[in-house]
């Protein structure tokens, strides 16, 4: 099957907002509430995520004639695991601060399951070009809805937005926003406003058909 | 769906293959890592060398100036870093030193196991008070949202200030301080706590005999005066 001239820019287009890895699938919790108390720190976090889960796509793209199905995990792994500690060690060198920041996160990329997730469903089936545009658009989405969650909560909870300070000194901030509980809190805000929007428009097409 | 592979239909590959695919993985791996490592050490060792300088300001309030002093097995001397290191690290310490070039205290880098990972820290001493100046953690990667409040937490990082070290502090549960050695445990991050009170004192222990008194403390390099914050 030669895949449609339109598939490649499809693959792209479905991470960022048809299948959004967070919003949509929901993969990837653990480090989209941890580290998204700042619109810097959740960009930085999405681009490392973004950059390891290209590198890794293309590679086990590459590879996939050659990968036994038997180790096939276990040879994901190390490809993602050398990435992501290459990404850490690069990230150390250009952006100490941000990275004393993340801490752990960033060595936690290795068990993001939308990482070994893309991988195993996608990655693995597919030719490199396909596997490219599958990773950026994913990374790309992920990335997005990282950023949309730590802007969010950066500019209630610390009254500023990249660091800079939005309103005067009368905003009292709402700093539960920034902690723990305000990423869930905000992520259960982002998703019911999505699924309502979704569920609108499905029953607006519906509509419209009858 | 383009590529129709139904790996169960396919023989099975013998083990040696198995093994063969994982050791190349590994090996690959190993070299790609060792290579970005060999391309980001200059910039991380030199990102480091700058933190731990600013640093020095912080844990020795006051001080204008600073000035590497190593210890030769005898006397501490002001030397600068080698430009590559030879053989192991020899022990150092940092005088922190006034506008006029008078040694308020010692600022010494100490590191050792914690929770997860290796603590490193730099607290500042004063030697004839015998007391801490002030506790920085430089690197560690404690539990996010528990043991990393030892850094993140202002009250138990500011709780190194002032700390008397004649009788050898400790630390207490939250809430139980009376005494001045003693400093209070971060609630949910109590082997943390214990940790940076457990490299300070070893690291104290092995440091207090060979810090001379302030008024005994080798002077400056000329060059090092110039070395403002």
């Amino acid at each position: 099957m030669t895949p449609a001239p339109d598939r490649t820019a499809e693959e792209l287009l479905k991470g960022i907002w048809r299948e959004n890895p967070i919003f949509v699938q929901v993969l990837g919790m653990c480090p989209s509430l941890a580290v998204t108390n700042s619109a810097v720190n959740a960009v930085v976090m999405g681009l490392a995520t973004l950059a390891v889960l290209v590198a890794s796509s293309t590679l086990v793209s590459l590879l996939r004639r050659f990968i036994p199905a038997q180790v096939r995990l276990s040879t994901y792994i190390v490809i993602i695991a050398t990435f992501v500690t290459v990404a850490d060690m690069t990230l150390q060198a250009t952006l100490p601060t941000v990275h004393k920041q993340l801490g752990a996160f960033i060595a936690l990329i290795v068990v993001n399951c939308l990482i070994l997730g893309r991988q195993e469903a996608f990655a693995s089936k597919h030719g490199v070009k396909l596997a490219i545009a599958d990773a950026i658009g994913m990374g790309t989405g992920f990335t997005l809805a990282l950023t949309i969650l730590g802007s969010l909560r950066e500019v209630l909870g610390n009254g500023s937005l990249f660091g800079f300070p939005l309103f005067g000194d009368h905003y009292e901030p709402w700093v539960v926003m920034i902690l723990p509980p305000g990423g869930f809190i905000m992520l259960g805000l982002i998703l019911m406003t999505f699924n309502w929007w979704k569920e609108r428009k499905q029953a607006a097409t519906a509509g419209g058909a009858a | 769906m383009s590529d129709p592979v139904a790996p169960e239909a396919e023989k099975e590959p013998s083990s040696p293959v198995l093994v063969g695919t994982l050791t190349f993985a590994g090996l690959m791996s190993g070299l790609l890592i060792v290579g970005a490592w060999q391309l980001t050490l200059p910039a991380i060792t030199a990102h480091k060398a700058e933190s731990l300088k600013a640093t020095v300001f912080e844990v020795v309030p006051g001080a204008a100036s600073i000035q590497r002093l190593a210890w030769d097995g005898g006397a501490l001397v002001a030397k600068e870093a080698p430009a590559t290191q030879q053989g192991p690290a020899e022990p150092v310490v940092y005088g922190a030193y006034d506008q006029g070039g008078k040694l308020l205290g010692y600022a010494v880098p100490a590191e050792g196991p914690g929770f997860q990972d290796t603590i490193s820290l730099l607290y500042g001493y004063d030697p004839d008070s015998k007391t801490i100046l002030g506790m920085r953690v430089l690197d560690s990667r404690e539990t996010p949202g528990l043991g990393d409040k030892i850094f993140k937490d202002l009250a138990f990082v500011g709780a190194w200030a002032g700390l008397p070290t004649e009788t050898v502090p400790v630390i207490v549960g939250k809430g139980k301080k009376t005494e001045a050695h003693q400093v209070e445990a971060i609630s949910g991050a109590t082997i943390s706590s214990k940790a940076v009170m457990r490299i300070i004192t070893t690291s104290h222990a092995e440091w207090t005999p060979r810090l001379p008194l302030r008024a005994d403390a080798p002077a400056p390099a000329p060059s090092a005066a110039a070395e403002t914050p």
